[in-house]
């Protein structure tokens, strides 16, 4: 069963095609990774996927939680639907404790009212008091309950670029798209990353997207890769086939390279 | 818990009846009672700007303007038309929300010093409005507002202001409004709706100015659209960044400091500016988070989960080197 399907996406900015004319379908509980050099549109395919941006043309078909369509992506609401995302540039709640970014990340899930907030209802402790253990017990999993009340922005920055994935798995999501969890971190924590990825695969039994520059990570980790370039979506396929693959050779060495 | 509980409502309490018994005994005067009464109505404004600008982080300037509303209101259903009090300070709070929806919805689109401008113009027109009103006195001003306001009532309504709001920003929904001050587009994508949450924490804000206006009118007996300018927002505004933008305690140290300063400061009228001027200048420099930084009332969480040892731990080495 295909989790997320693509049909004819593109976004125009002006002129510029940014994402032209993809196609493509992703299956419940891979690992895919999308690679391109530096513009050529993979993140821009995040926020169309996200709802930051709206297509220009061309429709996407989430099958998550439910079956949900291209009018319907608004960021605010695709936690509802079942996607979490982190960014490129780590965008914690840089002020606030590790515990307090971990629970904002609960928000979708949570629906005492306001009332119930303000007249300390049973609802309001029951609630407060399940987040937090489950936060907790995430915070445990990711090794980062002895900082909980550390500010965010204090953190090491491979323990911020962990947080913010913790943040995006405790809105229960079944499809995660991780945009360059790798970059800035060292061979000895991309490893690390690797196998976070894996493990968080299994333990929550997600879909997976990711961007990613490092190659090592992305050709030992994923299943399926997508090869972008210039808006375009050039190949696909095994990791092995794309390293072979000539359109692939060429958008990364250039011409003379084949 | 349920002692600390019994100590905060035998503190609140105790409060109330030694502020009430030096009032009965005269050892408050009715010089000493205006300014408390001045300073509780200040502290019902800051802190519902606080949950605006400080906890929210949307930078509003026309909060005066709600505090116009909720005034006007209240001299309405009061000197014209005889109704009970409190039916007038609900009224005050509801209005001047319904106010706060109203151009929120709009306005909060905008972001830093464009919302700002906007909600400065926003004040301008509501004081334009009631100058040109004459049903409510125009630029004469609003005569004969029966007294009801007394320390009772601004103790009660300040307490309830208190508790509301550092309840709402204890809950998910508190949590969602700080998480927008912090980066607005990550609170989207983990599930916050960031307009809902904006015009909610400018309703409860513009509700609380209201009551606060609405304290203030039947306190003074007259009224007019000058006294909720731009100046007054300004000072409001100033006690929240004095007492630490997101702080409770400090927006209520904040009022209480400032409007002891200006008391004092009242028997040297030719240095009473420049005196105030250094005081904010010098914490400004010293303590740039204000008086009270972000500090909060002591929260014991009740529960401490218990964390069960089978399962969990990630079997990924981490080194925290």
């Amino acid at each position: 069963m295909s989790v997320l399907t693509i049909n004819n996406l593109s976004k125009n900015f002006g002129g510029i095609k940014a994402v032209n004319d993809i196609s493509l379908s992703i299956e419940h509980g891979e690992i895919i990774g999308l690679i391109g050099p530096n513009g050529a549109g993979k993140t821009t395919f995040f926020n169309l996927l996200t709802g930051l941006y709206t297509p220009s043309s061309g429709e996407i078909i989430y099958n998550l939680k439910k079956k949900v369509t291209t009018k319907d992506l608004k960021p605010h609401k695709i936690t509802h639907y079942g996607i979490s995302r982190t960014f490129q540039n780590i965008r914690l709640f840089n002020g606030m404790t590790v515990m307090d970014n971990l629970l904002i990340g609960f928000h979708s899930g949570l629906n005492y009212g306001i009332a119930s907030a303000i007249f300390r209802l049973p609802s309001y402790y029951k609630t407060e008091k399940e987040t937090y253990e489950e936060a907790t017990r995430l915070l445990e999993k990711f090794n980062l309950l002895d900082k909980k009340d550390e500010l965010a922005k204090n953190l090491p920055y491979g323990e911020q670029r962990k947080l913010e994935i913790a943040r995006a798995l405790a809105a229960k999501p079944k499809l995660l798209l991780l945009d360059e969890p790798a970059a800035g971190m060292n061979p000895q924590e991309t490893k690390e990353l690797k196998e976070l990825i894996e493990w968080i695969r299994k333990e929550f039994d997600l879909t997976i997207i990711l961007i990613e520059h490092d190659m090592s990570l992305v050709m030992n980790l994923c299943e399926r890769i997508f090869v972008f370039d210039y808006g375009n979506l050039v190949a696909s396929g095994t990791p092995e086939e794309v390293q072979k693959n000539e359109r692939v050779i060429k958008a990364y060495l250039g011409e003379e390279a084949l | 818990m349920k002692k600390d509980k019994i100590i905060k409502i035998g503190l609140i309490v105790a409060i109330y009846i030694l502020v009430q018994a030096l009032i009965n005994v005269g050892i408050i005067d009715s010089y000493l009672e205006l300014n408390i009464i001045i300073i509780g109505i200040n502290i019902i404004l800051a802190v519902g700007l606080n949950l605006i600008t400080g906890f929210t982080g949307q930078f509003s300037l026309g909060h005066a303007a709600f505090m116009s509303i909720g005034a006007y209101t209240s001299a309405v259903f009061t000197a014209k038309l005889g109704l009970p009090f409190i039916l007038a300070i609900f009224a005050s709070g509801v209005i001047a929300a319904l106010a706060g929806i109203l151009i929120g919805i709009p306005t909060l689109r905008l972001k830093g010093d464009y919302l700002a401008i906007a909600t400065l113009g926003f004040g301008e027109i509501i004081r334009i409005l009631a100058l040109n009103t004459d049903y409510i006195g125009g630029a004469i001003g609003f005569n004969d507002i029966p007294k009801y306001t007394n320390w009772t009532w601004v103790y009660i309504m300040t307490v309830i202001t208190v508790v509301v709001i550092s309840r709402f920003n204890r809950s998910y929904h508190g949590r969602a409004c700080a998480g927008i001050k912090e980066d607005e587009i990550a609170a989207e994508f983990m599930g916050v709706n960031t307009t809902y949450y904006k015009v909610l924490a400018f309703a409860i804000g513009s509700f609380f100015a209201g009551v606060a206006g609405s304290l203030y009118t039947n306190y003074f007996y007259f009224i007019k659209p000058d006294s909720f300018g731009f100046m007054k927002s300004i000072d409001i505004l100033v006690i929240v960044v004095f007492g630490g933008m997101g702080s409770i305690p400090g927006s209520i140290l904040g009022a209480i400091a400032l409007s002891v300063i200006s008391t004092f400061l009242q028997n040297i009228p030719e240095l009473r500016m420049v005196i105030y001027s250094l005081i904010l200048y010098g914490i400004m420099v010293y303590r740039p988070m204000g008086l009270m930084g972000k500090s909060e009332f002591k929260f014991k969480l009740k529960f401490k989960p218990e964390l069960k040892k089978k399962g969990g731990r990630l079997n990924v080495s981490v080194n925290n080197k």
